[in-house]
């Protein structure tokens, strides 16, 4: 293959990496990574190395136009990611002695549980009291809506933390962005509205994904002629992205998108555990 | 890096216009200095990424290439000094692999820039905190045990 039609092809696909994993809050690697190595053959140390920076992209793309229109919650993002980077930094110890296949089993299998329970809370819901830690952490926030400004307060802070030193620690394992388990914890745990949630996300996952690239960079994963198409590719998808859900009405659909995603994820990551590929 | 601290400045002096008590950097001036540096840092790399993408498909976009086995990057941008040299000399995957370093620096210096912004805030908490993230993601690249 030409080095001209290999950069299309994945030029192509990023840009729909890009674009689902803006809207979802989802790193976009899920989509990069069967792309290079089913498709294309690319051998998976390399497309790791790509999809991680894939992942640094839509986060930075997107996160950057959240922030503008005030939708992330800086103090959730900056609080939590102590727990994020901690658990990535765990994860990675830890990688050493478990077998990942294990890992990857028990967290395909968390993710068919979220994903059905997200198909059924489908109303965006707020919370008006907050929990005493989550008032003394300035936790709570505001985010617009079709021009009006909607108040909510968050709950449950120690449960939302362990949920995302766990997804820190899946993410050090894996290699993932583990945005997934970053949204259950702040949407499903912590009660902060999905769009933040997803946002805040997005807002969390470069900073995880940046200290992990730094060590993939060194091991030389991270080669120039792949990660430029699916650098351009992915950040314009995620532009695009972010301009859909800044306007959009109703996050109903959104939560139907991230609810497929999780369960093919989930599948991804079973079938790959069983068939020891991770 | 020099522009960025420039436009710092000028964001609080905008705000204070209508209120007059010194240090009145506020959660919306943040965000607007937060979404700014990741525009800012997207934007140079990504323009780094497809100068060099021009360059490389200009000189090899007809050569045939093959990922199927891993043999790490080539060795002129192996480490930063050779991609510095590659960057000074035009070289398409040096330049490439530039605007990728900087892409990577994005959600860290994000980081530092939140940590000065509580600091002006005089949301000690929040500084500390972000001092403490910064402290772990160093701690996890000089290990070399990042995820």
């Amino acid at each position: 293959m030409s080095v001209i039609v290999f950069t299309v092809i994945v030029l192509l696909g990023s840009y729909f990496a890009g674009l689902l994993g803006s809207l979802t809050g989802l790193g976009g690697g899920f989509i990069v990574i069967p792309l290079l190595t089913l498709v294309l053959h690319v051998n998976i140390h390399y497309a790791i190395g790509a999809s991680l920076v894939s992942v640094i992209a839509t986060s930075s793309g997107a996160a950057a136009a959240y922030v503008k229109e005030g939708i992330t919650n800086i103090r959730i993002g900056m609080f939590l990611e102590i727990a994020t980077t901690a658990g990535a930094f765990t994860g990675a110890i830890l990688a050493i002695y478990i077998p990942a296949q294990y890992i990857a089993v028990l967290f395909g299998g968390i993710l068919l549980v979220s994903a059905a329970m997200s198909f059924r809370q489908l109303a965006e819901r707020t919370v008006n009291q907050q929990s005493y830690l989550a008032s003394k952490l300035k936790l709570g926030g505001s985010y617009p809506v079709n021009h009006e400004v909607v108040e909510y307060g968050v709950t449950n802070v120690v449960g939302g933390f362990a949920t995302m030193i766990l997804a820190g620690v899946i993410s050090g394992l894996l290699g993932i962005g583990s945005g997934a388990l970053k949204v259950i914890a702040m949407d499903g745990v912590m009660r902060i509205p999905f769009k933040v949630s997803t946002t805040t996300s997005n807002f969390m996952i470069g900073v995880t994904a940046a200290a992990s690239a730094v060590v993939y960079l060194q091991r030389g994963y991270i080669h120039p002629a792949i990660a430029m198409p699916v650098v351009i590719g992915v950040l314009l998808g995620a532009l695009s992205g972010s301009k859909i859900l800044v306007r959009a009405e109703s996050s109903g659909w959104l939560r139907k998108i991230f609810a497929i995603v999780i369960t093919l994820i989930a599948i991804q990551m079973i079938y790959n555990g069983i068939a020891g590929k991770i | 890096m020099a522009s960025r601290e420039k436009s710092k400045k000028h964001i609080p002096r905008d705000t204070d216009a209508g209120t007059k008590t010194p240090g009145s950097f506020k959660d919306k001036d943040m965000q607007a200095v937060i979404g700014w540096i990741l525009r800012i840092g997207v934007f140079v790399s990504t323009a780094f990424v497809i100068t060099g993408g021009i360059i490389f498909l200009f000189n090899h976009g007809h050569s045939q290439i093959d990922f199927v086995s891993f043999n790490k990057v080539p060795d002129f941008i192996g480490h930063i000094s050779g991609v510095m040299d590659g960057v000074i000399h035009l070289k398409g995957q040096a330049i490439i692999q530039f605007g990728i370093v900087l892409l990577i620096a994005t959600p860290v210096l994000r980081v530092v820039f939140a940590g000065i912004g509580f600091l002006i805030e005089k949301d000690y908490l929040y500084t500390f905190i972000s001092i403490l993230v910064l402290l772990i993601i160093l701690t996890s690249m000089i290990s070399g045990h990042a995820g």
